[in-house]
Formats: C-alpha cells, sequence, structure tokens
C-alpha cells in the first residue's frame, strides 16, 4: 500500500523548521522497541531516522523499523549505508521502501565494519555515498537501474544525504555536499553541531554555493547525557568534535547537573541555528534517550502545534497484517 | 592474487612530477594499437600488468582496480580509502585528518584534495566519479585508459554550484557495450 505524502516532504515545502529525530533499533527479533519509541515521538517531531545497524553492529533493519513506524503514523527516514550492500542490494532496499510506503531515505557510506560487533566481515563498499544518492535519482526520475535496464513503476523517493562540516578536510566540505546535490540529495542531515559558530561559517559556503536553495539543510543536535557520554563522543566516535568549552561547561555542572546542562546547550544551540539563513531545520539524536527528545523540542520554543499529528496516521492496518 | 589491504597511501612522487609524466601517458594512437595487441595476447598482457602493478604499487599504493582514478585525484588513489571511496572522503576523517580505520595514517583523501589545490587542479575535486566496474580489478587500467574505456568514469568538473542537471553519463556495466 502506498501512502500518500509525507510528513518530512510536506513539512519542507511548505518551509516550516523540520525537526527529525533518530531512533536505533534493538538487538532482537520484537518491534515493541520501536513501536513504542515511535508513538512517543509522534506529534513531536516531522520524521524518524531509523538508522542501519548503526556503527556496525546488528540490529533489525531500517526497513523492518521504517514499517513499524509507518504503522505507527510516524514519517519514517529508512537510513541506507554502502557498508553491508552492492548495488543490486541497494536498488532493490530503494525499490522495496518505496513500494510499502517509505519514502525518504537517507544514503551514506556508513561505519567500517572494524568498529562494529563483526570486525569480521567483509565490508561491501561497492558504491560510496554519492555514488547512492546518484542512483536513487537515476531510479526515481529515469525509471532506470544502473544497468539501463527499465524499472516500472519508479520508486517515489526522497533522496537525502549526510554531511560532516566539522572533519578534515573542512574547506572541502561545502564543495563535497555541492557534489551530493547535484547528485541528486534534496535534503541533508549533518552530524552534530556542538561548535554553533563553526557550523555557522560552514553554511556560510553551503550559501555561497547555493546549495541551501537546492537541498534542505538540516542541523544535527544532540544532548550529551553524562560524563561518560561526553568522554565517549569525545574518543570513540568517528567525526564527532565537541569543543573546550562545551566540555567545560558540561562538566562544571556536575553529575547531578548534567543533563539538565546538556538539555540546556541544546536548546541554546537550536537557538542560534535557527537563526542562521538557509537552515531547514534540526536532526535530534539522543542515542537511546529517545524521551528526552519532547523535552528538547519544547524548551527549544518550536511550536509544536506546527507538526501533523495526522502525517502518516490515514495509513490503516487490519490488526492480523501488522 | 587478491588486492593487498586498502590503507591510506600518500604517493611516493609529488603531484608535479607526476601532473607532467602524464602527458606523456596520454592516450594516442600509437599508445591505442599497443594496448590493443598487447590486450589480446595473454603472453604479453601478463607481464605488461604485473608491470604496471609493481610501478604503481611502489608509487601510489595501487590496488589494481583497473579503472585508473589517479588523474583527477592529485594521484592520491582513492582505493587505497577502506571504504573506496571514490567522491571524497567521509565524514569520520580525525580532527588531527587521520583515517577513522587506521588511525596512524593520513586519509588519503586529505592527501587528494591538498595535491589537487596545490597543483591548481581543484576542478578535478568536484567531478562526480560513477561507480566502477567490479570485474576490471587485477586489470591493466592502462590498457582501458589507452583505448577509451575510462571515458565515461567521472563528470566534467561541476563548476560552482550550477543548477543545471548534469546530464550524468547513463552507467553501463555490460563488457559488450562500453561505448554510450
Ligand atoms: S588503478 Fe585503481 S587502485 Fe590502482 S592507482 Fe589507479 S585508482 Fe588506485
Amino acid at each position: 500500500m502506498i501512502v500518500s505524502g509525507s510528513g518530512l516532504v510536506e513539512a519542507l515545502r511548505a518551509g516550516r523548521f523540520v525537526v527529525t529525530a533518530e531512533l536505533g533499533p534493538p538487538r532482537g527479533a520484537d518491534t515493541d522497541v520501536v513501536r513504542k519509541k515511535g508513538r512517543a515521538l509522534r506529534g513531536w517531531v516531522d520524521a524518524v531516522n531509523i538508522t542501519d545497524n548503526q556503527g556496525g553492529f546488528v540490529r533489525l533493519s531500517s526497513l523492518a523499523g521504517s514499517l513499524v513506524l509507518l504503522d505507527e503514523g510516524v514519517d519514517p527516514v529508512m537510513q541506507l549505508t554502502a557498508r553491508d550492500r552492492n548495488r543490486i542490494a541497494l536498488q532493490s532496499d530503494l525499490v522495496s521502501a518505496a513500494a510499502l510506503g517509505v519514502r525518504n531515505v537517507l544514503l551514506l557510506s556508513g561505519d567500517h565494519p572494524s568498529y562494529g560487533d563483526h570486525p569480521d566481515a567483509k565490508p561491501v563498499f561497492d558504491l560510496d555515498s554519492t555514488q547512492m544518492v546518484w542512483t536513487a535519482r537515476n531510479l526515481r526520475d529515469h525509471g532506470q537501474l544502473l544497468s539501463g535496464r527499465s524499472l516500472d513503476p519508479p520508486p517515489d523517493l526522497h533522496i537525502g544525504a549526510v554531511e560532516n562540516p566539522f572533519a578534515p578536510p573542512v574547506g572541502f566540505r561545502a564543495r563535497r555536499l555541492a557534489k551530493k546535490v547535484r547528485a541528486g540529495a534534496e535534503y541533508v542531515q549533518t552530524q552534530l553541531v556542538f561548535d554553533v559558530g563553526a557550523f555557522a561559517g560552514w553554511m556560510a559556503e553551503v550559501r555561497d554555493l547555493g546549495l541551501h536553495e537546492r537541498a534542505h539543510i538540516i542541523a544535527g543536535i544532540g544532548p550529551i547525557v553524562s560524563p561518560q557520554a561526553l568522554e565517549h563522543m569525545r574518543t570513540k566516535v568517528p567525526g564527532v568534535h565537541v569543543p573546550d568549552a562545551v566540555a567545560t561547561r558540561l562538566l562544571r555542572a556536575g553529575t547531578e547537573g548534567f543533563t539538565e546542562e546538556a538539555l540546556r546547550v541544546c536548546a541554546e544551540s537550536i537557538h542560534r541555528i535557527r537563526a542562521i539563513e538557509g537552515v531547514s531545520g534540526i536532526h535530534l539524536m539522543a542515542f537511546g534517550r529517545e524521551h528526552l527528545i519532547p523535552e528538547i523540542v519544547d524548551r527549544s520554543g518550536l511550536d509544536r502545534s506546527r507538526f501533523d499529528m495526522n502525517a502518516c496516521g490515514s495509513r490503516e492496518r487490519s490488526a492480523d497484517a501488522g | 592474487m587478491p588486492p593487498p589491504r586498502a590503507v591510506p597511501t600518500r604517493p611516493a612522487l609529488s603531484s608535479r612530477t607526476l601532473y607532467r609524466l602524464h602527458r606523456l601517458l596520454e592516450p594516442n594512437g600509437l599508445y591505442r594499437f599497443v594496448a590493443r595487441v598487447v590486450e589480446r595476447h595473454a603472453w604479453l598482457r601478463r607481464p605488461f600488468t604485473r608491470t604496471e602493478e609493481s610501478v604503481k604499487r611502489k608509487v601510489f599504493g595501487c590496488r589494481m582496480c583497473g579503472q585508473c582514478a589517479l588523474p583527477v585525484t592529485g594521484y592520491a588513489c582513492p582505493m587505497t580509502c577502506p571504504k573506496q571511496l571514490r567522491n571524497g572522503p567521509c565524514g569520520g576523517v580525525l580532527p588531527d585528518g587521520g583515517c577513522e580505520v587506521y588511525p596512524g595514517e593520513r586519509c588519503v583523501w586529505l592527501i587528494a584534495v591538498e595535491r589537487a589545490e596545490a597543483g591548481g587542479h581543484a576542478g578535478d575535486l568536484e567531478r562526480l566519479h560513477r561507480p566502477i566496474d567490479q570485474r576490471q580489478w587485477g586489470e591493466s587500467s592502462w590498457i582501458n585508459y589507452w583505448q577509451g574505456r575510462d571515458d565515461g568514469l567521472w563528470t566534467e568538473p561541476g563548476g560552482r554550484a550550477t543548477p543545471v542537471d548534469l546530464g550524468l553519463p547513463v552507467l553501463v556495466t555490460g563488457k559488450g557495450d562500453r561505448e554510450r
């Protein structure tokens, strides 16, 4: 069944400042966790990303998670990495997702398996992230597989990509994003922003290239909830940059006040990011603490009533089909 | 023989030298003829390919993907990237420029960007590289290059944010219908 319209597409098209959130599926053959977390987020965000075996750790698949979200009336963003699928699997996954009503896809190269729970796995990387975006656009706009064969009907996809404004070579990051946009990316979710000043600098380059007019830029935001999380974020997560000022501020709050301070940092960052020209929204990553997301949305002064509670609510499924 | 592990590798020669050297290797009638003859005869092809391999492995850490990207990557081989990224660095590059997978090694795309920009070839970095033909691993990239098979491997530089559709080349994978 194809659900017409997508919460995220419509919100972006309407020019609203969107909020998306990340949800990591569980390790286990049970959809309950996704269902509950999805339900708790409904009405607070425009769409929810389902990660794809994030960090190279085996989980429920992003397609399965996305279907569960659809069932809960939440617009899913299905993440797909190049790490685990060659061009055959990728194209099949894209077509399957669209056929089942999952429209937003986020295409990324993905973490190398060496950091996951199967470091002995064969890393696929048949295509890179830019080529994945290109492939998806080829499928949708030309109804054509990479082989040149046609596909009928073509999948209706909303194609997303990622960028990390803070990773070297910093001066090349906007141009790299330009490649993805030229390849077909319609929206971009960024790595976590802790250094708003540096992000603003990157956005200036993005605007110089006119990318904000051709793709929606959505800034990554996330709370660092404990000193351990801070340590982990600073040393273990590739591509995340936590400036000293932010770290000092959080540590000064002490163990008790840590989470509170983290939420305050988030709200302030969102406030400042909203003021940057060309930013279309925020993407909240809470790493398992999804219950904090409504709190962050609330504190950041984003008007909750804007969210269409029934973005995908028209989808009806018989109980046993779920 | 399977290709060696993909570990970011800094080329042993300066980009200046290599941009210059490249002019000598550009396809022409003679090279095309040689490539055609060498390809047809296994007793020529094998030593030719092995020679290419040993030279390029020493200089670039070449892994013999068979569809060489070097001329547009500042002569830093993108296939030494553990993720085989042909279109630029991933988001995991460490703050000091180290590779996410091999923190002690400098990200090969950082090397590529620096070399291309220093050599006045920044425009090359804007090219979109199409997916490679994975069947070409182990084949001679020179034979492919001289016979014009690499022509659709990447697009022209995109210019600064042109809103026009680039008319990306149709991606072909069939061996028999390489010409588009
Ligand atoms: S042939 Fe392939 S592996 Fe060898 S140097 Fe060129 S791009 Fe790298």
